[in-house]
This record gives structure tokens, C-alpha cells and sequence, in this order.
């Protein structure tokens, strides 16, 4: 299994994958921190679905992580893509037969993916974790709020609490991308299906039919980065992401042990 | 444990139609053995059900002593090539050498060494997606090194390659039997592996038409006496004295095409003598394992 992993994560480094994900991270949580910045005096949303964030509430302890955690929903898109793709292309390349013939065991296989995505995500948040706290830092004199109260242990367990949780959302989200990479085995499907559900799909049924949004996989998957909201606590998006993830990556991991490999 | 490779009455189907059906063969431990079938007659289906890639049907099989229903007990001692190369596109040849040698846990340093053994030390760092055909199908060889392995299981991997290319593949296979690697390896022309392999299997349209010895079946060959006699007139004399004589005969091209060994050209030369016939060429032509081949699958 670590075996397996290490043979990932190699894939994983390469350069152009690499490099253009953390950019894109990096650029992401810099926009959105500093937007919520910036904005704090204007009167006008500056935070999620147009919510206001004074610099009063970015004064207190929770101002610490309000930029970290906001990206979270990108995060998971970022694993989802990316490990949809890490599943599916092994048919497309035809490269599975390689696996196989080395590591027989196909749940050694699934499993050390697995491990490398999940150390993929803990990489993701610990760049939108760097790049949030320092952009929030850096503005916070120009938005008029103070930071004394970010250094204090409730502030810390805070942060440690909320990586957690961004790192369960966006784990969330990679084990969705991977279930998908491994029923549709091609990428493009695959990525296009998890974009289309989760980015348009959710959001149009979440918005009509506002009592189906404590059933949707991404809102839910999302809704733990955020320690829960006030329509769906964290305990149910807890219950419900891991509900569906288990059942579904059971399926596909039944499917990827017994499915002729004859790509 | 005598045989690299033993299958019985090894069955694939899908859906309606027989990819494999009943095949019965062995490969002997430590020699090369020619996989020789036209194009979609079950080959690459055989290999993988060798490799634990795909289920069964029916039919059992062992490869190195262990049966196919437990891959991971000789997986580890068998390297592998399945139907062409195929890498990450973006990494380059060196890292997905080492992307297989994690997952086996071979040594990194093993990577060099392949690369230079198979003509990619220049072009080790190169990204995959920039090679050619040829370069390709070497890496895909140097892949199936990588555990030094007993069993060398190559499907068609002189496919693209040039005849220099093709030269090299045979050279390595040479080399590796004599090191006492065992080598399955497939094509779908005879001519590439009569003169490797010391034992063929040969397929057609799923079926195993022939298993044994490469010597045993040019033994199964039978030559054709052609005979031209000076003056046309005289063909059918000839033809009567072959036919007399026991000999399958038939008249073409102004010569007699008589179905025997080269031994029985003087018999024949002196009995056309005798009858008052003299040849202006006798010749033997022995068909290639080529042509037996195409004979017997009918083609
Ligand atoms: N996954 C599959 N599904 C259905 N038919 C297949 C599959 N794989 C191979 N076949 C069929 O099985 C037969 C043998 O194919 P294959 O083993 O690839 O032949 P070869 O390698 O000798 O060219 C062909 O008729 C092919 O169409
Ligand atoms: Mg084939």
C-alpha cells in the first residue's frame, strides 16, 4: 500500500500538475481573503452568498481562519478534478495493466491511491491555510481590524479545528472525484459529471427547492469546512457526506476488485 | 516445476463469441516460446488471463508452478509487456520506470541500468509523449525488466519497430534466454520467431492449432519436388510416372509439381530416365514455416 502511494505521489509531482495547482490555489485563496479584506468597510457583502463580515466579527478570534475556510469549496473542486483524472486515465493510458502486473492486490491499489490523494489534500490546505492567514494579516490594518485577539488559544484551536475541517471537505470532495474516475473511466466524463453536479446542479436545486440542500452530497461536503450553518448543522453533514461516500466508494471499489482490466 | 507457462482448456467468452476457447499448452522453463496468431485470434486475451488481469471462463492454468487464480504469488518473478507500451505521457521515460519500480519495490538504481539495455540512456529524461514508436516499445521492454524477471511475457513487441528495431528485440530475447530467462512472447507473423523460439503455440480464431517444438513441426514439412522437362510434350509422362510411384502430382508453370522429400529427386530423375524423359531442372522447394503455418490456419 505505501508502495502504491509513493508510485502516486511520483505521478503527482510531476511539474506541470503540480505547479498549476498550487498556483491556482494560491491565487484563489489571495482573491477571496483579500476580497472579504477590502470590502469590510463598503456596507456590501464581502463574504459567502453575499453575507456582510464587518471588521468587528474579523476582530475576533474566528477573523483568523474567515479567509482560510472560505476557499474550501475550490478546494474540494481542485481534488475532485485532480483525482478524477488520477482514476479514470489509468484505463484511458491503458496504464493499469502496468499496476496490476506490479501490485496484483487491487485494493492495495485503491487504498495507496487513496493515501496519496489524502496527502494531496492535507498539501492543498496547508497552502490555502499559509496564503489566507497571511494575505488576512497583511490587510487587516487597512481594513480596520485589530488582531490581537487572533493570537490567543481560542483563536489556535480554532485554526487547528477548521484545517480539519477544510481538510475532511476537501478529502470529501477527492474520494467523490475518485468514485467518479473509477465508474466512468475517462476523465473527461468523469470531471465534467462532478463539475456539472456539484458547481451548476446543486446550486440551481439548492436554490429552488431550498429544503432538498441538506441532501445534496457537495453542499454538504462543503457545509463541514464551514463547522455547519444555520439550516444544516455540522453533526448532519458529518453523518450524511461519510453515508454517502461509504456507500459509493463501496460500489466502485466492488466494481474496480472484480471488472475485467482488458484496456 | 517443469513449465513456465502450463494452461488447460483455458476459456474466455465474451458475450456470444470465444476470444479463447479450450486452449491446452505448456511453455517449458527456461526457453523461448513463440505465441504466434493472426491479429484478433486470442492472443492478448490469453496473456492477460496469464497476468490476473481478466477472469477466466473455464479452464485452469499455472504460471512458474502457481495457478492464474493467485497472480501475486508469481507476479513478482514475471515482467510483463501487454498489447504495445503504454506510460504517462508527461513524465518522463526514467520516471515512469520509477513509478513501476515503487509500486515493485525494486530498487530506483535498477532505472539506469534498463534504460541503458534497452538504447534510452540518451533519452531517459525525455517526456514520454516525445518519443517514437520505436523508443516506446523499448521502454515498454525495459518495464518488463525491471524485477530481472524468470518469466518474460512480450506481446508483439516488434510491432513498429524497424528491421534494425526488430533485430535488437531478438538479439535481447537471445541474450536473455541464454541468461536462463523464460520467453513468451507474441506475433502475429511466424517469420519474426521461427528463429528464436524453440517452441511455438500457434493460434487461430481462438484455438490452439499447434503446441510443441519449433523442429517438430518443420519436421511436419513437406517439400515440393518441381520438375521441367525438356520438351513439354513429355509433362504428362512425368506426371503418370509420379502418380505411379504413389506421389500427390500436378502439372503447372510447364513443370511437374510432385508432393515429396528432396531424397526421392533421384529416384524420380532416374525413372524419368528410364522412360525416355530427360529434365532440364529439378528442384526441391521447401515451403517456410510460413507457409506451413498459412497451410494449416488457411489462409
Ligand atoms: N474486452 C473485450 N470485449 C469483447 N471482445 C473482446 C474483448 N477483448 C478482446 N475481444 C475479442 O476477442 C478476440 C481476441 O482478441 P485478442 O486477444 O486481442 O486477439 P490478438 O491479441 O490475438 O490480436 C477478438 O475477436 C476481439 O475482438
Ligand atoms: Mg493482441
Amino acid at each position: 500500500m505505501f508502495n502504491v502511494m509513493r508510485a502516486e505521489l511520483r505521478k503527482l509531482r510531476r511539474p506541470t500538475l503540480l505547479v498549476s495547482t498550487i498556483l491556482v490555489v494560491a491565487v484563489l485563496t489571495a482573491l477571496f481573503t483579500s476580497i472579504v479584506y477590502l470590502r469590510a468597510n463598503s456596507g456590501q457583502g464581502n463574504g459567502q452568498r453575499g453575507e456582510i463580515i464587518s471588521p468587528a466579527i474579523l476582530s475576533q478570534a474566528a477573523g483568523l481562519v474567515y479567509g482560510f475556510k472560505i476557499v474550501s469549496f475550490f478546494l474540494g473542486i481542485t481534488a475532485l478534478c485532480v483525482f478524477a483524472s488520477q482514476t479514470a486515465q489509468e484505463y484511458t493510458l491503458g496504464t493499469l495493466r502496468n499496476l496490476l502486473v506490479r501490485q496484483p492486490s487491487r485494493m492495495k491499489i485503491l487504498s495507496g491511491k487513496y493515501l496519496s490523494m489524502v496527502i494531496f489534500a492535507i498539501a492543498l490546505v496547508t497552502i490555502d491555510a499559509i496564503v489566507a492567514i497571511s494575505v488576512s494579516y497583511g490587510l487587516a490594518p487597512h481594513a480596520k481590524v485589530t488582531t490581537t485577539a487572533w493570537f490567543t488559544s481560542t483563536a489556535l484551536s480554532l485554526l487547528g479545528r477548521t484545517f480539519i475541517n477544510v481538510l475532511l471537505t476537501t478529502i470529501a470532495f477527492g474520494t467523490f472525484g475518485m468514485i467518479l474516475g473509477l465508474l466512468f473511466r475517462s476523465p473527461i466524463s468523469a470531471i465534467s459529471t462532478g463539475v456539472i453536479w456539484s458547481l451548476i446542479l446543486e446550486t440551481i436545486l439548492g436554490g429552488v427547492v431550498s429544503s432538498t440542500q441538506k441532501w445534496l452530497p457537495g453542499q454538504n461536503f462543503d457545509n463541514i469546512a464551514q463547522g455547519g450553518s444555520l439550516t444544516v448543522s455540522y453533526q448532519w453533514s458529518m453523518g450524511i457526506s461519510a453515508a454517502y461516500l461509504v456507500v459509493g466508494f463501496a460500489i466502485v471499489a466492488i466494481l474496480f476488485k472484480r471488472r475485467d482490466v482488458a484496456n | 516445476m517443469t513449465s513456465a507457462i502450463s494452461v488447460t482448456d483455458l476459456t474466455k467468452v465474451y458475450g456470444e463469441r470465444s476470444a479463447l476457447s479450450h486452449a491446452t499448452f505448456e511453455v517449458p522453463l527456461g526457453t523461448v516460446c513463440g505465441f504466434v496468431g493472426p491479429n484478433g485470434s486470442g492472443k492478448t486475451t490469453t496473456i492477460r488471463m496469464l497476468l490476473g488481469l481478466i477472469s477466466p471462463t473455464g479452464g485452469t492454468g499455472t504460471v512458474l508452478g502457481e495457478s492464474i487464480s493467485h497472480p501475486e504469488r508469481y507476479l513478482p518473478q514475471v515482467g510483463a509487456m501487454i498489447e504495445g507500451p503504454a506510460f504517462y505521457p508527461g513524465l518522463s521515460g526514467a520516471e515512469n520506470l520509477k513509478v513501476l519500480a515503487s509500486l515493485g519495490g525494486f530498487p530506483k538504481e535498477r532505472v539506469a541500468t534498463l534504460l541503458e539495455k534497452v538504447g534510452l540512456e540518451d533519452r531517459g529524461g525525455s517526456k514520454y509523449k516525445t518519443y517514437s514508436l520505436g523508443m516506446k516499445q523499448r521502454l515498454g521492454i525495459a518495464a518488463a525488466l525491471l524485477p530481472d524477471p524468470k518469466l518474460l511475457v512480450l506481446d508483439e513487441p516488434t510491432n513498429g519497430l524497424d528491421p534494425s528495431g526488430i533485430q535488437e528485440v531478438r538479439n535481447l530475447i537471445k541474450d536473455l534466454a541464454s541468461e536462463g530467462t523464460s520467453v513468451f512472447v507474441s506475433s502475429h507473423l511466424l517469420s519474426e520467431l521461427e528463429m528464436i523460439a524453440e517452441s511455438l503455440v500457434m493460434l487461430r480464431e481462438g484455438k490452439v492449432l499447434f503446441a510443441g517444438r519449433t523442429k517438430d513441426l518443420l519436421a511436419a514439412q513437406i517439400a515440393t519436388l518441381v520438375a521441367q522437362p525438356e520438351f513439354t510434350v513429355d509433362l504428362n509422362k512425368l506426371l503418370d510416372i509420379a502418380i505411379r510411384h504413389g506421389r500427390e502430382a500436378s502439372v503447372g508453370d510447364g513443370a511437374v509439381h510432385i508432393v515429396a522429400d528432396a531424397d526421392w529427386g533421384a529416384t524420380f530423375n532416374r525413372l524419368a530416365f528410364n522412360a525416355g524423359v530427360t529434365l532440364s531442372a529439378l528442384t526441391v522447394t521447401q515451403p517456410t514455416l510460413e507457409e506451413t503455418f498459412f497451410e494449416m490456419t488457411g489462409e
